[in-house]
């Protein structure tokens, strides 16, 4: 019983870095970059979230698209300023670019909402299923998570092996030249791409925000690394590697954390990824590039 | 790029070499006052914002009564970003230096405090820390740092005053504990209470650690604990985090009593935050915001129309600080013609000798070592508000 | 002596030269600045971090900038280095009185360690590219950290004894030499100066040897085009490990350095956010740049103390700094002007 409500949580805490590691892959995926403002966009998600829900009087639904819009109008100017001039320079001058980003993000929310942690609202809903007397309970939270988790892949397969923009992202992620000779504006699907990941970035953090309810300026940085760290498990630039990443990895956490070692789970999660990826070096779905002469 | 590098480089040379030089001690000015050029430095910037603005909020409001009073001394305060690290707090206690501090707040986190500790002793200047609980700050194993004293209790007394408590209040309950194991003040206290507990006889059935990056999700830690019947949970951490154990605890429906030590002071004042998670809680500490005499009283209603926040334990020791620094000048009649040298010793009588009442205690003393005496107070939380547990 | 001066500025040993002249030129005049007018503390208290940073941000370069491997986690081989120096220097205190042969032995042995940790961690990373290379660092420097944050030892009459995890260390009358999260306390600080610019100096000497020798060239062929230096027959894999672990040997050197220059450091220094400022100095200084990536180090590390006026706003505005450096770096149109720029003075030359 007590090994079912570990792997319920371990479920959780993976869905929450499941739907980050899905912004990073996207992005990763079409544009070439590791964005490490990824997780700083869940930030100010949960800050948009949290005032309009208590500033602003707003209902639970309208708070989380204001969340949705501040988030994708924000990720979309960042790209903008911030990218789009790289897009010529080398990727690591991009990846230097978004910890400068990241940093930018964190000192401003510092100014703007002041250091101290807020407590999130639970605005989705509370309680509980109780099976076996209350031995095991799983939350409605955590099931919403893994549902919207599940919801989102879906979505964002059929959307991009579907719809035109996503046949269009596609062909950007595979040859970014001879999908420009096709007629498609690179510019504008990035930006698209970059609009799609920040929105699905401030779903993250209603969620985050709801499962872990505080809320500080460096709330993003942590969830980052992690996402960033599911993502390559998974196989980066994978939309379902992003998932299974996702979720073995908060399952393999809070494992590792039940019947090895509190202390040392850094430690252990990190060496299992090295064992993983010594053993699938392209992540558990990535696609395996040959390289041509 | 290289020529833009040039020109900062070239910038910085003439900055640091303009700043070259220890000014001299003020000496008196004309209407009789005195005015201390008084330092600290502590997180500004970075994860731990919150404890050094705390400080510098609460330290410039003292300043501010002060100079604003008719006080004969009177104080130039300058706080430093050092944002809680070693490295840091070298280069800001450099910065301090150079601009003639001479009493200091020292820092405000004990990381950035052991690295800077030996400096200040070095250079005799007096310092004070409101919040550093490290006892790395006042001495090390291998000699005592004079002119350096706390305003805090320090980590390992506050291990065995928590053990002790639990010992002769909780005896027969099961205790559980879950501490933050890369924080310096978590596994400080958590070190002590260990041995302490053993030594008395509290049953410990179950320890958990957090890090940094782990410290998110806590169920795997509480559902341990709720298997080995804790009944009874230690969290020698910060309100932040145990906002967090709370309310997972809550929702999986586990209750047994929360037991924290000062940092947990500032779990009612989080916004947002639904302080009904927190009834029953008992928490070691030195000050309550929500007393009712007239020097917290007034002390927190300042705080809050100029920062907009309540203030917490930090900010009511570095008030404290700056007071206790005042009496100390002022029994010493302090003139301004003392050089730094002649005024760190005469602190350091001042402050073995004096006793100071203030936010967070009445009549605290200082021992040869630089550790306050004052005992902390164990207080339950009920209906929201502090009530003494004694 | 004419012959020695066009050798050392021909086009081939023109930046070795830079390199050497600029370091040994700044030092001398920092010195002879320091014995003849009161230098400020703040500056004084710069230096020797400014060497290590240096030096780290050189041993960097070596793998991203030579090698072409993103490495995200070499604070981790500094950790080694730093934690390993302190260990060897605070028992070596009775032995060795003298503190500038402890320091030199302290930071041989630091390096040593940490280069046998590059070797280690070099043989899964190696195996990988890109990214996943990149996040395989990443994760070693996180293992590192968190394994350095659980190691409790100390020393008394009885000798030195340790434990993992929780302090069971019973000492009587003893050191305590690592302590879990709060890492080394009362360390002697023997660091200085002008050791910190024989390191750059050793460092540099190492790199640019390296660089010219047979390895050098596999490994910059290896970069250029896997394919076709492998097809020449060149091992990458070895030229590859040896770039690493000579990464990794200067990173600890560094380390060492660091850590004697403080009495106390903390595991917690060595984080995911040091590794990346490390990169940061290598990306603005330019891959492969040595001189660039020295002079990046420096300017890097002084801006935030420069920015101490700005307060609150301090760590905004070098956030903006770095995002607008890197967008001017890049920027085509400066590159142009640039350009103009030096032809016009290339002309002029001509003329002479």
């Amino acid at each position: 019983m007590t090994f079912l409500t570990y792997l319920i949580s371990g479920l959780a805490l993976g869905s929450v870095y499941a739907i980050i590691a899905l912004g990073y892959t996207m992005v990763y995926g079409i544009a070439k970059m590791l964005n490490f403002a990824h997780g700083d966009i869940i930030m100010a998600g949960g800050y948009a979230a949290f005032y309009a829900y208590t500033r602003f009087g707003m209902p639970a639904g309208l708070a989380i698209l204001f969340s949705i819009l501040t988030c994708t109008i924000l990720g979309v100017i960042i790209e903008r300023l911030a990218y789009k001039p790289l897009r010529q320079a080398s990727s690591l001058s991009v990846l230097i670019t978004a910890i400068g980003v990241s940093y930018f993000l964190q000192n401003s929310a510092q100014l703007m909402f002041g250091s101290d942690t807020k407590i999130f609202p639970s605005i989705l809903t509370e309680g509980s299923f109780r099976f076996f007397d209350g031995k095991l309970i799983i939350s409605y939270l955590t099931l919403i998570t893994i549902f919207t988790c599940i919801v989102i892949m879906i979505g964002l397969t059929a959307f991009i092996n579907k719809t035109k923009i996503g046949k269009a992202m596609r062909a950007c992620a595979e040859d970014k030249g001879a999908a420009q000779l096709m007629g498609i504006n690179i510019d504008t699907t990035i930006s698209i791409t970059f609009a799609i990941g920040s929105g699905l970035a401030a779903i993250a953090a209603v969620l985050l925000c709801s499962t872990y309810p505080s809320l500080s300026p460096t709330l993003g940085s942590m969830p980052g690394i992690k996402a960033f760290t599911a993502a390559v498990f998974g196989g980066i630039g994978s939309i379902p590697g992003a998932l299974l990443g996702g979720i073995l990895l908060g399952i393999i956490e809070n494992m590792t954390k039940a019947y090895l070692s509190t202390q040392l789970s850094d430690a252990i999660v990190f060496s299992v990824l090295i064992i993983v990826l010594l053993i699938k070096p392209t992540g558990l779905l990535g696609k395996k590039e040959n390289v041509k002469v | 790029m290289k020529k833009l590098f040039v020109v900062l480089l070239s910038v910085l040379c003439v900055l640091t070499l303009a700043g070259c030089g220890k000014s001299g001690n003020g000496g008196a000015d004309s209407d009789g006052t005195v005015t201390v050029k008084l330092g600290g430095s502590g997180p500004l910037s970075g994860d731990a914002k919150v404890y050094g603005e705390a400080v510098r909020n609460a330290a410039q409001i003292a300043v501010d009564e002060i100079n604003a009073s008719d006080s004969k001394i009177k104080f130039d305060f300058r706080m430093e970003d050092d944002e809680a690290s070693g490295e840091k707090a070298d280069t800001a206690y450099s910065t301090l230096y150079d601009w003639g501090m001479q009493v200091s707040l020292f820092t405000v986190t004990s990381g950035a405090g052991a690295a800077v500790a030996a400096s200040y002793d070095k250079d005799k200047i007096f310092a004070i820390t409101p919040s550093g609980s490290s006892t790395a700050l006042v001495y090390t194993d291998s000699q005592n740092f004079k002119g350096n004293f706390q305003m805090c209790f320090t980590d390992p007394n506050q291990g065995v005053a928590a053990a002790d408590y639990l010992a002769s209040y909780f005896g027969g309950y099961k205790v559980a504990i879950i501490y933050k194991s890369d924080d310096v003040y978590s596994a400080g206290v958590y070190e002590k209470f260990a041995a302490e507990a053993e030594a008395k006889g509290v049953s410990v059935v179950y320890v958990g650690a957090f890090t940094d990056d782990t410290g998110t999700d806590f169920s795997t830690q509480l559902t341990a604990a709720k298997d080995n019947n804790a009944n009874l949970v230690f969290l020698p951490i910060y309100y932040q985090p145990a906002s967090l154990i709370l309310k997972q605890a809550f929702d999986m429906a586990y209750t047994p009593i929360f037991f924290g030590v000062d940092g947990m002071d500032g779990i009612l004042t989080l916004e947002g935050f639904d302080t009904s998670l927190a009834e029953g809680l008992y928490l070691l500490t030195p000050f309550a915001s929500d007393a009712d005499d007239a020097l917290t009283k007034t002390f927190v209603s300042t705080y809050e129309s100029k920062f907009g926040d309540t203030p917490n334990q930090f900010a009511a020791d570095a008030y404290d600080c700056v007071y206790a620094i005042k009496q100390a000048l002022e029994n010493m009649g302090y003139d301004g013609t003392m050089s730094t040298e002649e005024l760190y010793d005469a602190m350091i009588a001042q402050f073995t000798s004096m006793t100071f009442n203030g936010l967070t205690g009445n009549d605290m003393t200082w021992a040869e070592n630089g550790e306050v005496s004052k005992a902390p107070k164990a207080v339950i939380i009920i209906d929201g508000v502090y009530v003494s547990a004694e | 002596m004419k012959k020695i001066l066009d050798n050392l500025l021909h086009q081939k040993n023109r930046s070795r030269t830079i390199s050497y002249a600029m370091i040994i030129g700044t030092y001398l005049i920092i010195e002879i600045l320091m014995h003849s007018i009161r230098m400020s503390r703040l500056f004084t208290s710069m230096l020797v971090p400014c060497c290590c940073y240096i030096v780290l941000a050189l041993s960097l370069n070596l793998v991203v900038g030579f090698s072409g491997e993103l490495s995200l986690g070499h604070a981790g081989f500094m950790a080694v280095g730093a934690f390993t120096a302190i260990i060897v220097s605070g028992l070596c205190v009775q032995m060795i009185p003298d503190p500038i042969i402890r320091l030199f032995i302290s930071i041989i042995a630091g390096s040593i360690v940490s280069g046998i940790a590059g070797l280690l961690v070099s043989v899964p990373v190696l195996k990988l590219s890109g990214d996943y290379l990149a996040i395989v660092t990443l994760a070693f420097g996180q293992i590192i950290k968190s394994l350095i944050t659980n190691i409790y030892l100390g020393f008394d009459r009885n000798g030195m004894q340790f434990s993992f995890v929780n302090n069971e260390l019973n000492l009587e009358q003893g050191r305590m030499l690592l302590s879990g999260p709060m890492g080394a306390t009362d360390t002697a600080k023997i660091s200085n100066f002008s050791s910190g610019v024989l390191l750059i100096l050793a460092t540099l000497f190492i790199i640019y040897s390296l660089i010219d020798s047979k390895y050098g060239r596999a490994i910059m062929a290896a970069r250029d085009d896997r394919i076709a230096a492998e097809s020449i027959g060149i091992d990458i894999l070895r030229s590859k490990t040896l770039a690493f672990v000579t990464s990794a040997i200067l990173a600890g050197a560094a380390g060492a350095l660091y850590a004697l220059n403080y009495s106390t450091l903390q595991p917690a220094k060595f984080d995911f956010n040091t590794s990346i400022l490390a990169l940061v100095y290598v990306v603005f200084g330019g891959l492969g740049n040595i001189n660039g990536t020295i002079i990046a180090a420096t300017a890097l590390y002084v801006l935030p103390e420069l920015l101490r006026s700005l307060q609150d706003y301090r760590m905004l505005i070098y956030a903006i700094v770095l995002i607008i450096v890197m967008q001017l770096g890049s920027s085509a149109r400066l590159k142009r002007s640039l350009e103009q720029i030096r032809n016009r003075f290339a002309r002029k030359g001509d003329v002479r």
